[in-house]
């Protein structure tokens, strides 16, 4: 068994003259208080990578700088799914009896450590450097390519996609924590600058400075436990260019198999906590993991599905597209809501139950899936 | 490899590897095949007609050299050999539009270029 036993996560935006070893130290700070526990309590350290500050030893250097001496530490990286792949190796990790607590940690100063420019141009490198990069594409056209096409084959419009970030952007406005506090209608997504179509600006999460980390541990140390009920992973392909039919993508056979492995079915469900770099991405994740039919997660969020009163609570924080993105960290804030929710303490942003929640993580573009269920003990 | 070269060498050419053993055909150039493994797949000259998979018209780029040539199309050709591949486009492609292949200069280099198929 593992928990999710304490959570931290800095607000997302603008932190001025703080580095990425900064916003991971914050993060992790707050995680291990929440979680009751001392620095010197935690023996294993799973962190992301940093695009301004690159390094081929990322843990360690952390580990040196925050002051802990663990007994297990490197990186991962799996783009966007980063976060919870190294949750679902930290379950692992304390489930076998390598260690006792892990801390799962990412941040990053994107938005002010570098350009708008070289993070749009480090996060193209995604691409085949021979076959696509020299193209001159962009994450959001890698992402703009997929978008087209599921339009074609489902039926679905760009006022469609539009619904998600005005979703996202309504729950923002609730937590203090997030980038954008300004509401927005589907026609201010529609007349959004053109980035890479048929996505547009109010379809792209932002660039964003911060930080979130989380401690996952053997035993719960708190009152309300939140036990990881199963996990699963699938990898179908790296470039846009390889990526198979829409209906054989990862996120269906990670599902599968995160069921499979927990006996949790959709039903089961209470709380979502879906990537959505682009609306594209939130839309097709939502339909492709069971949550909505094909071709109909819009009409579900117009009807109020996703809200925080509605049958399935989603992204309460405002999720990447209007809390932020800073990174390994940007999906790592929908952890830390999830656990709020699930332990009682998401503030105004309270949904009724979220005993069993679905987690669900994509990097690259529908390159790597992770799939993760969590249920509250008590 | 036998090394034909193509558009990503500086040649007017779209080149794709096709497998003795099992009639696969990739884009990406490998030394083996990646759907059974066999060595040496077989490097042929494409012809250049597709098919329009997916498009995205880039309106924001990230270099002064790509940003020369905005708004620009990138789109996923499925040509008629078997293989899928990103290239330029014209503009108001569509998917499902048949097209061909010609080569445009794009950030100092050739670039795959597909417009409708005339017929």
């Amino acid at each position: 068994m593992s928990f999710i036993t304490g959570v931290g996560l800095t607000a997302f935006g603008r932190h001025e003259g703080s580095s990425s070893l900064d916003l991971m130290s914050k993060a992790a700070e707050l995680a291990i208080a929440d979680a009751g526990l001392k620095r010197a309590d935690v023996d294993g350290i799973l962190c992301g990578y940093s695009t301004v500050s690159p390094h081929i030893m990322l843990a360690t250097v952390f580990a040196e700088h925050f002051g802990i001496k663990p007994s297990y530490a490197h990186a991962v990286q799996v783009g966007g799914a980063t976060g919870l792949a190294m949750t679902m190796l930290a379950h692992h990790l304390v489930e076998a009896g390598v260690v006792r607590h892990v801390l799962v940690v990412g941040g990053e100063n994107r938005l002010t450590g570098q350009s708008r420019d070289a993070s749009i141009l480090a996060l193209a490198q995604v691409g085949h450097p021979d076959y696509e990069v020299v193209l001159g594409p962009t994450i959001p056209a890698y992402y703009g390519l997929v978008a087209s096409r599921y339009m074609h084959e489902y039926g679905v419009t760009q006022q469609d996609l539009a619904e998600c970030a005005v979703l996202m952007r309504r729950h923002a406005l609730t937590h203090p924590g997030a980038q954008f506090h300004d509401a927005i209608t589907v026609a201010d997504v529609m007349a959004s600058k053109p980035v890479a179509l048929p996505l547009k600006l109010l379809d792209c999460c932002p660039v964003s400075d911060g930080g979130a980390a989380f401690v996952v541990s053997r035993d719960r140390t708190g009152e309300t436990g939140v036990r990881v009920l199963g996990c699963a992973q699938a990898h179908t392909h790296q470039h846009v260019t390889a990526m198979p039919g829409l209906s054989e993508l990862g996120a269906e056979i990670a599902i599968a198999r995160a069921k499979a492995t927990s006996g949790v079915a959709i039903s089961d469900v209470r709380y979502a906590a879906i990537y959505d770099s682009f609306t594209i991405t939130l839309a097709m994740l939502l339909e492709d993991l069971g949550l909505a039919g094909r071709g109909e997660a819009a009409a579900r969020v117009r009807s109020g599905y996703f809200n925080g009163n509605g049958a399935m609570p989603l992204n309460t924080h405002g999720g990447l597209l209007s809390y932020g993105h800073c990174g390994v960290g940007g999906a790592m804030a929908h952890l830390v809501e999830t656990h709020l929710q699930m332990t009682g303490r998401a503030g105004n942003r309270q949904v009724s139950d979220a005993s069993v929640a679905l987690l669900h993580g994509d990097g690259g573009v529908l390159s790597s899936h992770v799939s993760m269920f969590l249920e509250r003990t008590r | 490899m036998s090394g034909v070269k193509d558009w990503t060498a500086g040649a007017e050419a779209i080149v794709y590897q096709s497998c003795p053993a099992c009639d696969a055909r990739q884009y990406f150039r490998r030394s083996f095949c990646c759907s059974c493994g066999a060595p040496d797949p077989v490097e042929k000259l494409a012809g250049g007609e597709g098919v329009i998979y997916a498009t995205s018209l880039v309106c924001r780029a990230a270099t002064p050299e790509a940003r020369a040539h905005i708004p620009y199309n990138i789109v996923l050709v499925d040509a008629a050999e078997g293989f899928r591949m990103m290239a330029h486009g014209d503009n108001d492609l569509l998917i499902g539009d048949r097209v061909t292949a010609r080569f445009v200069p794009f950030a100092g280099r050739l670039v795959p270029y597909f417009a409708r198929t005339r017929s």
